[in-house]
């Protein structure tokens, strides 16, 4: 048993288990976006940050990957975890203004649409990885990429045709938090 | 070039059946046909035994890999902090104008020229710089710039 | 030639040292990648052709690069019992000079730059004098390399062979001492000692974050797992910084032997160099270097005789800036995309393949050969308090004296830029030096008796990073140059996390608006606070540090960008919303040249006649600005 603080509050988990865990367990609210029980965390979205004291020093860490140590000192809510997380729902807004979660999203963090838009074709998409994840950690194809990088970086399949792997297992788009999948999935999936 | 059989094994055979080769193998195939044909692409990932998808990512996320064919002379012009300081983005955009490359990269039409952007070729005291094929050229003007696509166009 | 023993390694160092030194005429031509820009494969032809055609009884060898760059091509001449002599700003046509000179018997006195009484030779017993006597006539005058500005402050430790050896030749490299280092911790020290030295000695990480080298081999060699990896990043990817890619081309094994004698400490037998492919001769350099050293036996079993195993392979970049981060750089050799992961758990516990792994940057492996052979007490006498040894520079931008420069931590700002550089270009003021690439920051004039060391530049909000210094005089905007960092990094972006992905694009955009004088007071707050998010919420230190250019800028020029936004000026006359090219009639004299290179054809007027620019049709290329020989083109 590990023994720490979530915002002064004593706590524990066992080795191995992440702050998101301990916090889960214990019905301490942490947001999450790319995160899924069922896979692997990936640590895409930001959104789980939290501010963690090793007792050497204070930083940003995700709750979602950050493995718990005995004695640190957890705060889930601070100006710079907050500040973290407004900027992500905000340019989130921006990119996908129409997708329910992502509306959802930004209201509880009071955040509107500024006069930034999105470049090009605007998709709920935001590359949280899960239908990839899925895809390959889950249903054991590898039918998803990512492809590119930065700005550019999508999910698709590769030369962006019509996956031969693909198995239309709908797992994909099962998993899609936004419902961008739903315009992908034609694209993708087998014939 | 064709891709043959033939030239595909000899680069295929260096490498055993591993994932971690997979940069490698794509590296001498781009270095074989200047572009990574899709057929090569399949073959690669079939002899390593990594699924498509793994092979089209990683092609896409370097630079160094192109999946269309490139032009006969490859222009690298440096972008970096010191060629831009020195005006490099004004030689870069003289490059474009004069090849008629309306993106921020790309290739001519008559597929003589690739034109790209290279952040640091690591000859920072005669920047402005540019690199074509595997000849640096140093102190670069636009004027010399012009010079520099003319002497080639004659090559 | 085998080298299984230090019977053997001596015998290689005397072999050597008759190469180095031969009883005969030697020249030496600069050909690492600097020098080749500047032409010098033709002037090694030419003189090699010569000295063929001619059966000279000398020889004709390449070396690396000493770090003059501003004067390549360079050549030197050795000759026995003579200062070595060093010809700068060589042609084929000047060494055609010089051969005639040469042949006649005569000491060349044309395109001299320095010349050298003694060789240091740091790492083998103490300096070599290498004439005797007193010098007379023309040598007497020629100034001496200490007394050049560019060298005066300067101290060679990690490029101590570069420009004196044939980075292809091994007996060269160990008749400098190369090799012994590591016989001495193979043979002398235990593991531990050897950390222990590398750690009292005050080595950190020359690479960028300036992690102390000892403590991360100690946390390694720690580690459970097996096998063990040492890495070697040679992904040298900042923009204005290739003082890894001049050691490699220069003085390849004592990366190599840096290397084994790390391996040897953490407990490792398997490494892995991760080479930029962008630099073709360094690839090609360390390969023969590899190659060499395997066929020596210098890796590879029971090294040197003592049961130590190491062996190196060789890997190539593909193009990304993020594979210089240390978990991008695993994953790539692991064959996949380099997208970077959280590193709650270290690297050297889980690190390529899941297995303890230990990276270093080249600089800072050529150092460690050094500090087991001088020991730790020499090495850290000096530099600074925090910050030990030497650094690598490399001197670039609007500077007159543009190279790479080693010197010892501490030497200041002011010193580097004006005294070894020679200050801007005349005319011109110095405004900021930019260090530390996409991640570091740009200091200001008034700064500049800052002392360049580790925790110094953190302080100020820059960073050491690589080492790149780009000295930016009032010719250069900073809301540009926070554009430009900016510009790089989100084309370098592996795109995975959003604050890096989306965050770095909102930045830009807001510059965007500065640049062409939108965009309010309040804007410049939501930068400021945009700029935290990234720093704090990106997954990777790229996005981590990528504010880092606009912090620093924000910080000390903030009434540049007010100018810009409140006034609508670029004071530098850069940003091209704002501003206007015009021609003074009184300069014109109507020589036609820049209406011959103006793209649009906005400039008309006839010969001998001043000239017009109509500025509706003008897209502010500069073409005009930069072919006026009368300064008749004015830009504001």
């Amino acid at each position: 048993m590990i023994t720490f603080s979530i915002n002064g509050q004593e706590v524990g988990g066992e080795e191995g288990w992440t702050v998101l865990d301990v916090a889960r367990w214990h019905g301490i609210e942490i947001p999450t976006l790319c995160h899924h029980e069922a896979m692997e965390p990936f640590g895409a979205c930001r959104l789980c940050a939290v501010e963690v004291d090793d007792g050497r020093r204070t930083r940003v860490v995700i709750s979602c990957m950050y493995p718990i140590r005995e004695g640190i000192k957890v705060q889930t809510e601070t100006p710079r975890v907050a500040n973290v997380r407004r900027w992500i729902a905000q340019l989130l807004l921006d990119e996908s203004p129409q997708a329910p979660n992502i509306q959802e999203l930004a209201k509880s963090f009071g955040v509107t649409p500024s006069r930034f838009k999105k470049t090009g074709v605007e998709s709920a998409c935001h590359l949280c990885g899960l239908c990839i994840r899925a895809c390959q950690e889950v249903v054991g194809v590898q039918a998803l990429t990512f492809g590119n990088r930065g700005v550019l970086k999508e999910v698709t399949s590769p030369y962006h045709r019509r996956s031969q792997d693909c198995i239309r297992c709908g797992t994909c788009l099962y998993v899609c938090p936004t419902g961008a999948m739903e315009q992908i999935f034609p694209l993708v999936s087998s014939e | 070039m064709s891709v043959t059989f033939k030239v595909l094994e000899t680069i295929l055979e260096r490498y055993p059946p591993s994932s971690e080769h997979l940069i490698s193998a794509l590296q001498d195939v781009q270095a074989r046909f200047n572009y990574i044909p899709p057929e090569a692409m399949t073959a690669v990932c079939d002899h390593l035994g990594v699924p498509l998808s793994r092979g089209w990512a990683v092609a896409t996320f370097y630079k160094s890999f192109s999946l269309e064919p490139k032009g006969e002379h490859d222009v690298a012009v440096c972008l970096g902090t010191a060629c831009h300081v020195r005006g490099g983005r004004n030689v870069y955009d003289k490059f474009r104008r004069d090849l008629g490359i309306a993106a921020q990269e790309g290739t001519t039409r008559d597929l003589k020229f690739s034109l790209r952007q290279v952040r640091c070729l690591g000859c920072c005291s005669m920047a402005p710089v540019a690199q074509v094929d595997e000849e640096i050229h140093g102190n670069l003007s636009q004027r010399k710039a012009g010079h520099l696509l003319r002497m080639y166009r004659k090559r | 030639m085998q080298i299984t023993s230090i019977d053997d390694l001596q015998k290689a160092k005397v072999g050597g040292l008759a190469q180095l030194y031969p009883p005969k005429p030697k020249i030496l031509v600069g050909m690492a990648t600097c020098g080749l820009a500047a032409g010098a494969q033709r002037v090694y032809d030419l003189l090699h052709k010569k000295a063929q055609q001619e059966h000279w009884e000398g020889v004709v060898e390449k070396t690396g690069c000493i770090g003059i760059c501003y004067q390549e091509p360079l050549v030197d001449l050795i000759i026995p019992g003579k200062p070595r002599v060093t010809y700068a700003e060589m042609s084929p046509e000047k060494a055609e000079a010089l051969w005639e000179e040469l042949a006649a018997g005569r000491v060349p006195e044309k395109q001299v730059l320095a010349r050298m009484d003694v060789d240091g030779m740091i790492l083998d017993g103490g300096p070599r004098k290498l004439y005797q006597g007193k010098l007379k006539g023309f040598l007497a005058k020629v100034p001496r390399y200490e007394d050049l500005d560019f060298f005066k402050l300067q101290r060679h430790i990690a490029m101590r062979n570069c420009g004196f050896i044939d980075p292809d030749n091994l007996l060269q490299y160990i008749a400098r001492g190369g090799y012994f280092a590591l016989y001495t911790a193979l043979t002398t020290m235990t593991p531990d000692q050897v950390i222990q030295a590398v750690t009292t000695a005050g080595l950190r990480g020359r690479g960028g974050g300036g992690f102390p080298t000892g403590v991360k081999w100690a946390s390694c060699r720690k580690a459970k797992g097996w096998p063990k990896y040492v890495l070697c990043n040679a992904d040298e990817g900042d923009p204005g910084a290739y003082m890894d890619r001049s050691l490699i081309e220069g003085d390849p094994h004592s990366i190599l032997e840096g290397m084994l004698i790390g391996a040897y400490a953490i407990g490792s037998s398997e490494g892995y160099i991760y080479v930029r492919a962008e630099y073709p001769l360094a690839v090609k350099t360390l390969q023969r270097a590899i190659l060499a050293a395997r066929e020596a036996g210098l890796l590879g079993t029971n090294i040197l005789g003592s049961g130590f195993s190491f062996d190196l392979k060789l890997n190539l970049g593909g193009g990304a800036f993020v594979c210089g981060e240390s978990t991008a750089l695993m994953a790539s050799i692991e064959g996949k995309p380099g997208e970077p992961r959280a590193k709650y758990v270290h690297t050297a516990d889980k690190g390529l393949w899941n297995r303890p792994s230990n990276l270093n940057n080249v600089e800072t492996w050529a150092n460690v050969p050094v500090i087991i052979a001088k020991g730790a007490d020499w090495y850290r006498d000096i530099g600074t308090e925090g910050s030990k040894g030497t650094k690598i520079f490399s001197l670039v931008g609007q500077v007159k004296n543009v190279g790479l420069v080693e010197v010892p931590m501490g030497v200041s700002i002011k010193q580097m830029v004006q005294d070894i550089g020679g200050g801007v270009p005349e005319d011109r003021e110095f405004k900021a030096l930019q260090i530390g690439g996409p991640s570091g920051g740009c200091i200001p004039r008034e700064q500049w008796d800052l002392p360049i060391d580790f925790d110094s530049l953190w302080d100020a909000g820059a960073m050491m990073g690589s080492g790149g210094m780009i000295v930016m005089d009032n010719s250069t905007c900073m809301v540009d140059v926070a554009k430009f960092f900016l510009d790089f990094l989100i084309d370098e972006s592996c795109g995975k996390c959003i604050p890096c992905r989306l965050g770095l694009k909102r930045m830009r955009e807001l510059l965007e608006e500065f640049s062409s004088g939108k965009g309010s007071l309040e804007d410049l707050e939501e930068l400021q606070s945009l700029s935290e998010a990234v720093k704090d919420g990106s997954l990777c230190a790229l996005g981590g540090s990528a504010p880092n250019p606009v912090l620093t800028t924000l910080r000390y020029f903030r009434e540049e960008y007010e100018a810009h936004i409140l006034h609508h000026k670029c004071p530098a006359a850069v940003c091209k919303e704002l501003i206007t090219y015009t021609i003074t009639p009184e300069l014109c004299n109507g020589c036609t040249a820049c209406v011959q290179e103006c793209p649009q054809g906005a400039i008309t007027g006839t010969k001998k006649e001043p000239h017009t620019l109509n500025s509706a049709l003008c897209i502010k290329c500069g073409a005009c600005f930069e072919v006026c020989k009368f300064g008749a083109v004015a830009v504001a």
